[in-house]
């Protein structure tokens, strides 16, 4: 700790941090550009000076850069001084004689950087009287709108795109006056974070293309804190709503889990929520008109109910509560997971190791500290994107940790950091079945089948630890680079191993539980993570229940002859044929979902679910922390969260526990009663009663406007505005103004702080973590008294068979996940079905890049065009999973090759 | 007893005097340019809409009885998809014309607008845009703004220099 005098009074601050943080850590309105928090200082913009004084006596001081400048114990500084205050009008002068008239039209007006930074430092008139330098724009894709002239050359763009998440496609051009900052030629940008340019970006140059569709300023939202639907890791969001659409997803701070940044699929892929196919009113098939109020479902519900002996299909994709109100209103022994039966067993394999491994898992954040990672048989860009942007940062810092103490450089020093550390990266190694994004980063990559890579786990944790199984007849290759991943390991203070479900192996998960348990077992604090398939994969899994497979004999069997599925496409969990024919069988099928697809065609009783930003709920991330989303805006009366339609089934039906439940908090009550292990989620968030100076937090912002026209075309006296009943946020503007604690910021505003940059003031120390801890409750510790036993399971040597493939699965980030699929942006970058076959393969089968191959897995059959690849493992071939025209089929598989094959064109359906 | 006397003489003499009264509304109110009355969309010289849907005028509304719905056309310019003053809530304050960046939203002298109907005053944006430019003339926003739209490209704004080529090395 030092103490620093700012304008002559004593604070108590850390040291090694840069005078422009610890002043905005303090609370001080230091004005600034090209830092950011998660880039560093490059002292680019020289707006953020402020006057340093040698000592007491000094009273004429040296203006600095404070981004520059590190904290010394007794520094004394003036922000306030005339001089200082009078350069950084200047500067923002200078920096603004280019800068367009347009932020009536700019969508970056309301929550920009450079408009709070501007009127911070009062420049209010332009003295500039020359004329202003244009450019031309680019078109960038679907995501982003490119408007150059507005650029203030502060470079943060290119820092993020390429130095933070290592993208290539974005840079710096021309020279002098003249900078322009996109891409060689109009196209795409291809980084899978290019989204967050518009947050990063300090004004309108790279704004959001999907709201400018809706276009709502940042005042007008009505917003509430919510987590991303779109992977297993549970990135923190801020949705934002007006005239009944969504508009929006910023991203919402969390320290431990997402930061700063959100991945394209999770900031695009909100556009499900406004697309054509949601089901905005309950269906009861056998009525004329079929769409009908909510009182004629649920009667035709109940009596479906009444009438049958009722099985329960959960899902993945619901929150905890609506699966635990499914799983009372059928029964335990009734609730069945959705999950196709392959994937149900690699979670539950997944939540077993978590819950006895020694490892700890980490969070994002802590994954970003990591010191050596092997990642197995993941390709986190496309499971778990953020977690790779978490990887490529961990690779970034290692050697910054080694060489920059010994060079006396703090680490925030950005440029000096990065000449000295040059393109030197930190130990990464990937055993993986085919090309990734990540590659260009690790020590070494093995490409090789699920076997092979699991083999290789094996080998690693036996080396490290003799108890661990070995592996025989592993080549010498393979054993040498074992050895090389053993020893980087061992070597690391705080190693991580990163695997997950996507490769469909439990080998491989088993594999990676071993090699952290050596670790630990060699006094090593290591960490372990698994993605998941879905958002909530890991609540489902830890409320129990019986597979899918279970289901569908229950109804062939005749014990059971209606079933209630909730939130859940089946045909995208098993084969057509086996849904379609389970689904005819039923008597009444009861579904509760907000997108039409295949599976609700065939429902007697459709119920209109809310999506993520119509309820609220929990949902458990890859990490087992339990988060809270809430709801953003009030429905229309049809549609309404899946547990409150259970919930109102289960009253009219007179179920015995159901019927005592009101609202929302008894339901985490009873969850938290059944299971005592998930006891953590009660704390996640306030209960809805809560309240401060007797007051509910608002989800709009204290200028929204418009609320006595918004729906005066309809009628001109207004409405009662909707209570919440199921949390401490109003719906409209009225409430407390302070901050809220942690786990329920709508939005980050400050006084002068319009942006999202406002943030610093929500922050304990900037870039740390949220006043009152960052949000959700983690319900998965490593139990130090457990016994590790070594899993013994080690694979047999993959043999490749004649006639046949051994087909995996390939993930993509937009066209593999079910929701971001229906969103607009979204499709735009949706990858044309393949699949990915090796070179030699094809040459021997006289495959051609882009020649279709007909093949059937299990019953169902195929024919998509080659795309040769080098690595994929020779004997294998990969199949996309998820895109819209491939059948699902349970993957890893063996595929049945035959140019014979009759290829009959199905019935495809498209929403 | 004088103080009465006085009275009545003074009120006697208001008699003779010009007066105040006018028979409305036979007979109309001259109002000064500056009244704040009935609300108005204008256009600019060109004859396009001025609104370009910024937000401002509803931000400034005190009672928030102004809301809007920002929109492009194919050529970027952006225009209100919906604008609507509930006028029995405005207090005719005039913020929103201080508020508006392009002179398209302004107060002009006119008061009647009495309905028997209150949902007869919310009014829509074509029974607010007028065909003219109101009280500011000559005005063009897109002339001093940035952004290109059809008919005006990048540089060929006022005071614009045009588009940088960024293959050159010419200072």
């Amino acid at each position: 700790m030092a103490t620093i005098y700012i304008d002559n009074t004593p604070f108590e601050v850390p040291t090694g941090k840069n005078l422009l943080e610890t002043c905005l850590t303090l609370g001080q309105d230091v004005p600034y550009f090209c830092w950011h928090p998660a880039m560093g200082s490059i002292g680019a913009c020289r707006q953020c000076a402020v006057k340093v004084y040698k000592d007491e006596n000094d009273t004429k001081g040296k203006l600095f850069m404070s981004c520059m400048e590190q904290v010394r114990d007794g520094m004394r500084i003036s922000i306030v001084d005339p001089e200082a205050k009078e350069f950084r009008a200047h500067i923002i002068g200078w920096l603004m004689t280019n800068h367009p008239h347009d932020c009536a039209v700019c969508d970056e007006g309301g929550s920009c950087h450079l408009q709070d930074m501007t009127v911070m430092t009062g420049h209010n008139y332009r003295s500039y009287t020359f004329d202003k330098r244009t450019y031309k724009n680019q078109y960038l894709g679907p995501f982003l709108n490119h408007e150059m002239n507005r650029c203030i050359q502060c470079y943060r763009c290119v820092r993020y795109y390429k130095d933070y998440a290592g993208g290539k496609d974005l840079d710096v051009f021309a020279a002098h006056n003249h900078l322009y900052f996109g891409r060689a030629e109009d196209g795409v940008l291809e980084s899978e974070f290019s989204g967050n340019l518009a947050e990063v970006c300090p004004t309108g140059v790279f704004t959001d293309k999907t709201l400018k569709q809706h276009y709502t300023r940042k005042w007008d939202l009505t917003m509430a804190p919510s987590v991303c639907h779109h992977c297993s890791l549970g990135c923190n969001i801020s949705a934002g709503e007006r005239y009944g659409t969504l508009r929006n997803i910023t991203n919402r701070y969390n320290g431990e889990v997402n930061g700063y940044f959100l991945c394209d699929r999770g900031r695009f892929g909100y556009e499900h929520v406004n697309s054509v196919s949601r089901i905005r009113k309950s269906l009861v098939r056998s009525n004329l008109p079929e769409a009908t109020d909510k009182y004629t479902a649920l009667q035709a519900a109940a009596q479906a109910m009444r009438q049958g002996r009722v099985i329960g299909i959960g899902s993945a994709r619901a929150s905890l509560e609506s699966n635990y109100m499914l799983k009372t209103l059928v029964g335990e022994d009734n609730f069945h997971h959705g999950v196709s039966d392959a994937e149900h067993d690699l979670i539950e394999l997944s939540l077993k190791i978590l819950k006895e491994s020694s490892a700890r898992t980490p969070s994002m954040r802590e994954v970003e500290k990591a010191d050596a990672v092997f990642i197995l048989g993941e390709d986190l860009t496309n499971t778990a994107p953020m977690l790779a942007l978490a990887v490529r940062q961990a690779v970034r810092q290692e050697p910054l940790l080694e060489q920059v103490s010994k060079a006396n450089i703090p680490v925030w020093q950005d440029a000096a950091v990065r000449e000295l550390v040059q393109s030197d990266t930190g130990p990464l190694f990937m055993a993986i079945p085919t090309i990734t994004k990540l590659d260009e980063l690790a020590t070494q990559t093995y490409f090789a089948d699920p076997d092979a890579i699991a083999r290789l786990g094996f080998a690693v944790a036996n080396i490290i630890y003799p108890e661990s199984p070995g592996v025989r007849g592993l080549k010498n290759e393979d054993m040498h680079l074992a050895q090389q991943i053993a020893d980087a390991l061992m070597k690391a203070k705080n190693p991580v191993i990163i695997s997950g479900t996507s490769a469909g192996s439990e080998a491989i998960l088993k594999a990676a539980a071993n090699i952290a348990n050596a670790l630990v077992a060699k006094e090593k604090t290591a960490g372990i993570v698994f993605t998941l398939p879905t958002s909530n994969s890991m609540g489902l899994a830890m409320l129990g229940g019986h597979r899918l497979q279970s289901a569908f004999e229950a109804i062939e069997n005749g014990y059971a002859d209606t079933v209630i599925i909730l939130e859940n496409d089946l045909y995208r969990q098993a084969g057509e044929g086996t849904v379609t024919n389970f689904l005819k069988s039923c008597k009444k099928v009861i579904v509760l979902d907000y997108l039409h697809n295949q599976t609700t065609e065939h429902a007697d009783v459709l119920l209109a679910a809310g999506a993520f930003s119509e309820a609220d709920g929990t949902l458990i991330n890859n990490e087992g922390r339990a988060q809270r989303f809430y709801q953003v805006h009030p429905t229309i009366e049809d549609i309404q969260e899946s547990w409150r339609w259970l919930g109102e089934l289960g009253t009219i039906v007179a179920h015995d526990q159901i019927s005592w439940w009101h609202g929302y908090d008894d339901i985490l009550s009873a969850i938290v009663k059944e299971h005592p292990e998930m006891e953590g989620i009660k704390m996640v968030t306030p209960p809805s009663d809560f309240r401060i100076a007797g007051q509910k937090i608002p989800r709009a912002p204290h200028r929204f406007s418009g609320r006595t026209a918004m729906r005066a075309n309809i009628n001109v006296s207004e409405p009662k505005p909707t209570e919440d009943p199921d949390s401490p946020l109003s719906y409209t503007m009225e409430g407390y103004r302070g901050q809220p604690p942690s786990a329920m910021i709508p939005f980050f505003w400050a006084p002068g702080w319009n942006s999202n940059q406002a943030v610093n003031k929500y922050q304990e120390e900037v870039g740390g973590h949220l006043k009152g801890g960052d949000p959700g409750i983690r319900l998965i510790e490593p139990d130090p008294e457990h016994k590790v036993s070594f899993s013994v399971a080690v694979p047999e040597k993959f043999e490749p068979m004649d006639g046949h493939l051994f087909i995996l699965p390939l993930h993509h980030i937009f066209g593999s996940e079910e929701l971001s699929n229906q969103s607009p942006p979204i499709q735009e970058r949706i990858p044309e079905p393949y699949i990915a076959v090796n070179t030699d393969d094809a040459l021997r089968m006289k495959l051609d890049e882009g020649q279709l191959m007909p093949f059937a897995i299990d019953g169902q059959l195929y024919q998509l065009p080659v795309k040769l690849s080098t690595t994929i493992a020779s004997g294998t071939a990969g199949l996309p999973v998820g895109l819209p025209g491939v059948p699902f089929a349970e993957l890893p598989a063996w595929a049945i090759l035959n140019r014979e094959l009759q290829w009959k064109p199905q019935h495809q359906t498209t929403y | 007893m004088f103080s009465l006397l006085r009275s009545m003489w003074l009120t006697f003499l208001h008699a003779f005097h010009k007066r105040d009264t006018i028979q409305y509304p036979e007979q109309k109110a001259i109002l000064p340019t500056r009244w704040r009355g009935r609300i108005v969309l204008s256009r600019d010289p060109d004859g396009g809409e001025r609104c370009v849907a910024c937000n401002l005028c509803a931000a400034a509304c005190p009672v928030d009885c102004i809301s809007l719905q920002a929109t492009e056309d194919e050529h970027g310019r952006r225009y209100p998809e919906f604008f609507r003053i509930n006028f029995s809530r405005c207090i005719f304050c005039g913020y929103c014309e201080d508020a508006c960046p392009t002179y398209a939203i302004q107060l002009v002298p006119d008061f009647e607008m009495g309905e028997y109907n209150r949902q007869n005053l919310v009014y829509e944006k074509k029974d607010l845009l007028i065909n003219g430019q109101g009280k500011y003339h000559g005005y063009n926003y897109y002339k001093v703004a940035g952004m290109a739209i059809g008919g005006k490209d990048k540089g060929e704004a006022e005071n614009e220099l045009p588009p940088v080529d960024v293959k050159s090395l010419i200072p």
